[in-house]
């Protein structure tokens, strides 16, 4: 009997880990290697940045703004520190969105410009790396939308009871996830630029 | 006036329901490597088709399935396409040597989404190349057929070039294979362990049973298979002991409370149930996804 009442309590405890921890725990490491993945696919965005500017910049010689935009950007993308501990800390984590945001924008103003150029478009370095961006874009697009779903399966679960009585109790805080990147951006009609034919009217 | 109102009703409800029904466009039943919704291409073609996908992936593993849908609007093609790969699971699991050609066709798009596995064979650059110069250039003049057997070629020379340099590929699919076997061969061991309990001793092992079945499977839901089985296989020891007090039942017991909450009980139904079917659905007609996984490599491109 006293084997019994001992078998009993030792189920009790070990289903008290029922109460979120376990959850938490492994929900918490989904997001690691969810964001691990997003940190990997900007690096791999970042590395092909070089190479880029400089197939470009051997046919695109007028187009130095632009260039120097994504220059910039790609600066200002090393000079944060891509760590994992960045998503316990929602401004540098801020920061960090915005920079890619900038990096995002430049390159993609880097292909429409491209578009003027049939020597470059017919460049096959320039295709690869054209497509080899293309693909990382969706890249970044896809495991930034599994970072924010496994955020949001952790926010739901540290701010459900009875987990959230767990996450009290260790101290566990919802996480940020991605916002949509640039409110603004879609929020305002895109502009569209008759310019030149009005010109030549 | 009560049918207006009813009438209004109606309206109000389908006001309501009707995003749902412009929303997206479902993924289809994976049933063939070939599937084809626009009728494009004639049984002929889809089972010739069909028969080169099925030699790639008996040589080299991986699976490639084609699709084509008239349209992923309102989705962009690459949406749509990962849609498609998180549910088909295409390519070996833990291999991830999945690939898909997607062929929307009056959006005049298509895309080569590739798995993890394959990224390094198939690059983007690749991938686009395969799109630009072999597959569009047909699609160009109305070639369906013509483009999607031509890219399914050059897709299969591709990963065919690698994989057959390094034969050990497909030896190590037919281990996981074999791995994956495993679990009936001890589920039979299993029966016979719990027979010899029965045998050894005719007092309680209903009950022992009973308990291992109930509280193993609420151990594993709690803390997981391993642990779960790591305190099953304790528990069991531990009531064996002292039941029959025999070191020999001790570690059977254990082995077996271990074994069985690591596997889990809907595993072992899955088993027995495949068992008693004949266990015959991969390759005599069906066709179904390894669980392969996938980031969204690949390339898109339009004629």
């Amino acid at each position: 009997m006293r084997y019994l009442l001992l078998l009993v309590s030792l189920i009790a405890t070990l289903s008290l880990s029922g109460c979120g921890y376990n959850a938490m725990q492994a929900q918490d490491e989904q997001i690691k290697a969810g964001w691990a993945e997003v940190l990997n696919q900007y690096q791999r965005r970042a590395d092909l940045v070089p190479n880029l500017v400089n197939v470009v910049k051997g046919y695109a010689t007028h187009e130095k703004d632009v260039l120097t935009q994504v220059t910039e950007a790609r600066a200002q993308v090393g000079s944060i520190k891509a760590t994992p501990e960045l998503i316990n800390d929602p401004a540098a984590f801020a920061k960090f969105q915005q920079a890619q945001a900038q990096m995002t924008s430049a390159l993609s103003r880097l292909l429409v410009v491209s578009e003027n150029y049939p020597n470059l478009k017919a460049d096959g370095a320039f295709r690869d790396l054209q497509a080899q961006l293309e693909g990382t874009e969706n890249r970044i697009t896809v495991a930034r939308n599994r970072y924010i779903k496994a955020v949001q399966e952790y926010n739901v679960t540290v701010r459900s009871f009875p987990s959230n009585l767990t996450a009290m109790a260790f101290g566990y805080q919802t996480k940020p996830s991605f916002e949509v990147q640039d409110e603004k951006a879609i929020s305002s009609a895109p502009k569209v630029d008759f310019n030149a034919p009005a010109a030549a009217k | 006036m009560r049918f207006s109102r009813l009438g209004a009703l109606c309206l109000a409800l389908a006001l309501w329901f009707a995003p749902a029904a412009w929303a997206e466009v479902p993924v289809p039943p994976l049933k063939a490597r070939v599937t084809d919704l626009t009728g494009t291409l004639s049984a002929a073609q889809r089972s010739s088709l069909e028969s080169d996908l099925q030699g790639l992936e008996a040589r080299s593993g991986s699976q490639l399935a084609v699709l084509l849908v008239p349209t992923t609007q309102p989705e962009a093609i690459e949406q749509y396409s990962l849609r498609v790969v998180e549910a088909w699971k295409l390519g070996q699991k833990g291999k991830d040597n999945g690939l898909l050609l997607l062929v929307a066709k009056n959006d005049r798009k298509l895309r080569i989404e590739v798995g993890y596995g394959l990224e390094g064979t198939i690059p983007d650059a690749i991938a686009k190349r395969v799109i630009d110069d072999t597959i569009t250039p047909h699609f160009k003049q109305g070639d369906y057929a013509g483009g999607i057997a031509a890219g399914v070629q050059r897709l299969a020379g591709v990963i065919e070039g690698r994989a057959e340099a390094g034969k050990t590929d497909t030896l190590a699919g037919e281990q996981s294979s074999a791995l994956s076997k495993n679990p009936i061969d001890a589920a039979a061991k299993n029966k016979t362990v719990g027979e010899r309990l029965i045998d050894n001793a005719g007092e309680s092992p209903a009950l022992l049973l009973i308990f291992l079945v109930v509280a193993g499977t609420a151990l594993r839901w709690f803390i997981g298979p391993l642990f779960g089985g790591l305190a099953m296989g304790g528990m069991m020891g531990a009531v064996a002991w002292l039941l029959y007090g025999a070191l020999e039942i001790t570690l059977v017991a254990g082995f077996v409370g271990f074994i069985f909450v690591l596997v889990g009980l809907a595993n072992w139904i899955g088993f027995a149930l495949s068992a008693s079917s004949g266990g015959g659905s991969g390759s005599s007609g069906g066709f179904s996804g390894g669980g392969g996984s996938f980031g969204g490599g690949g390339a898109s491109g339009s004629w």
